[in-house]
């Protein structure tokens, strides 16, 4: 057995009986034992829970019931609630919580007969571009250990990239699953706003979180998101919409937005334009074009992030679910002091940033005025796609950066400038490897119209036919 | 941002600061309050706000009965019951 290899190729060497999807479980399980001390991707690893579903999944195999992802192993970040599996979304507030329901995500997938080895490590409630806020310590890069595997995703990416698991789920509110994928050297899909169910995925920013896939390989997020996507009745926001097809024409027009490319340091705009140049030997026609308002979105966001988790959070209250304080003096003591000891200081300080912009005197100039830029934001991405069929964009400024290096969180939020634009107007973005910077891998983006993730997987399935930098993988 | 304000956004947010992160996160704040301060320089007279990504109205389901909800189930995750119910300090003498 051979890490690395794609759900496909697992598909059919379990339907051969080539092994058996408890021995594939079992081939994976041994690699994370070997590999997680060091890369700190998993807060908890489901031996027992594993083998159990993989046993179920080779009787349905020998019934002749399997689908595409049937004995798939698979890992979920730690923001999906797992009934009887604790799910502590990297929180000291959360440590001790076991789910009484599965998220609808982890429900699909597990009817899908995929095979759940364990939850991911993240950044605190998502709320990180490093996946080193977390309360369990940092992931690490499986490029580089001294090196971040971005964030918020950071488990569930570097767990993809290190070959311990052969495809992960993710969420992505500001760009959480597409950042740790480039930095990791793995395939990252962010749906569109609505495709994916919220239901049992902890809230962050409401208007923005959305869950979705990585993989190895485009066709593989193709296949896991066929089993997540779909609306779903207990999330009103879920969309109904026909499952997504892999599509686009023979030759799209690809645009490349002036605001997106100029400024990239030497050696991570070659890479790139070499990326976007491949597009175009492939067929496609690359345009300049601008996205005016595109230096506005950090701000926006992280105005619009920080007031919705400042009033998701107030769920947490040391009562019903969550950390508590020791003899609490009265209520507000509570509280106080249940929320100062299980939240770290990130959340602290994004809780602080939206109760500023939603108090009485600001409202209007921070939080409408975020909402109207926001706008502006979407208007520019609807008057693009009347002249192109996909954006391709970098969807970081630089490589995975050293673990500590970026201490500073306005410069930490920076990192999302390439981001945070395609979440704040809802529409699907992608990243894949597209090449590597100082051996580090580097992640190529592509923006589409709302619901037309099936263009940017035909993009990137064409891409990953013409190139194998998805199948570069690191050592050891 | 000042001590005052970071002191009237603890309290809002049923939070608490040691000392030591009071400093910092006093002038991360202000940092951050710099950098979200960039979008007034957009022109957005008379844009409407955006609120939901897609602008989609929030569908409304049949007021039916779906699902019967487990009370042991949910109160076996809370930290301290008794009787059936959230235990709380005292709020009324």
């Amino acid at each position: 057995m051979q890490p690395f290899a794609s759900i496909a190729d697992l598909g059919r060497g379990l339907a051969r009986g080539d092994y058996s999807a408890r021995e594939l479980a079992t081939f994976h399980l041994e690699r994370i034992a070997a590999a997680d001390d060091d890369l700190n991707a998993f807060i908890h690893v489901t031996q027992e829970r594993a083998l159990r579903a993989a046993d179920a999944a080779d009787r349905r195999i020998a019934r002749g019931e399997g689908g595409p992802l049937t004995g798939i192993p698979l890992a979920h970040k730690d923001i999906f609630c797992t009934e009887g599996v604790a799910t502590t979304c990297a929180s000291r507030m959360l440590a001790d919580f076991v789910p009484p329901y599965d998220a609808t995500v982890v429900a699909r997938l597990a009817a899908a007969g995929t095979v759940c080895l364990g939850k991911t490590n993240m950044d605190e409630f998502a709320m990180g571009s490093s996946s080193e806020t977390s309360w369990f310590g940092p992931a690490r890069n499986p490029w580089d250990r001294d090196r971040a595997p971005g964030g918020s995703s950071g488990g569930s990416a570097a767990a993809v990239g290190a070959g311990l698991v052969p495809c992960a789920t993710g969420t992505d509110t500001g760009g959480s699953i597409r950042q740790p994928a480039a930095f990791c050297g793995v395939t990252g899909l962010k749906p569109t706003y609505g495709r994916v169910s919220r239901y049992g995925m902890i809230a962050f920013a409401s208007s923005l979180d959305q869950g979705g896939a990585f993989g190895l390989s485009v066709e593989d997020v193709e296949t896991v998101l066929g089993a997540m996507e779909g609306h779903d009745p207990l999330d009103s926001t879920s969309a109904e919409r026909a499952p997504t097809r892999r599509n686009g024409a023979r030759s799209m027009r690809i645009g490349l937005p002036s605001e997106y490319w100029t400024g990239l340091a030497g050696d991570m705009g070659e890479c790139l334009l070499a990326a976007a140049k491949e597009l175009e030997a492939a067929g496609h026609a690359l345009v300049s074009h601008s996205l005016p308002h595109t230096d506005a979105a950090v701000p926006a966001y992280y105005v619009i992030a920080g007031a919705e988790a400042s009033a998701n959070l107030s769920r947490y209250d040391g009562v019903r679910f969550g950390f508590r304080a020791e003899d609490p003096a009265d209520l507000d003591d509570l509280y106080r002091r249940s929320r100062a000891a299980g939240f770290g200081t990130e959340v602290k300080r994004r809780i602080l940033t939206g109760t500023y912009t939603l108090s009485v005197g600001y409202y209007d100039a921070y939080y409408l005025k975020a909402q109207r830029v926001r706008r502006r934001i979407q208007q520019d991405f609807l008057e693009a796609f009347e002249e192109v069929d996909a954006i391709a964009a970098p969807v970081a400024p630089g490589p995975a950066f050293e673990l500590g290096a970026v201490d500073d969180p306005v410069a930490m939020y920076r990192q999302d400038v390439f981001t945070t634009p395609a979440s704040l107007a809802g529409l699907p973005a992608m990243s894949m490897p597209c090449g590597f910077v100082g051996g580090l891998p580097v992640g190529l983006q592509l923006i589409g119209p709302a619901f037309e993730e099936g263009r940017l997987l035909a993009l990137g399935h064409e891409f990953q036919r013409r190139t194998d930098w998805h199948r570069r993988h690191p050592e050891g | 941002m000042d001590r005052q304000t970071l002191d009237r956004l603890t309290r809002l947010s049923q939070l608490q600061l040691s000392p030591e992160e009071e400093r910092l996160v006093l002038e991360d704040l202000g940092h951050i309050v710099a950098l979200i301060d960039e979008m007034q320089a957009i022109d957005t007279e008379g844009v409407e706000p955006l609120a939901h990504p897609l602008d989609m109205d929030q569908p409304l389901r049949h007021d039916a009965v779906t699902e019967a909800v487990d009370r042991a189930r949910f109160l076996a995750v809370a930290p301290l019951t008794r009787d059936g119910l959230y235990l709380v300090p005292k709020v009324v003498e």
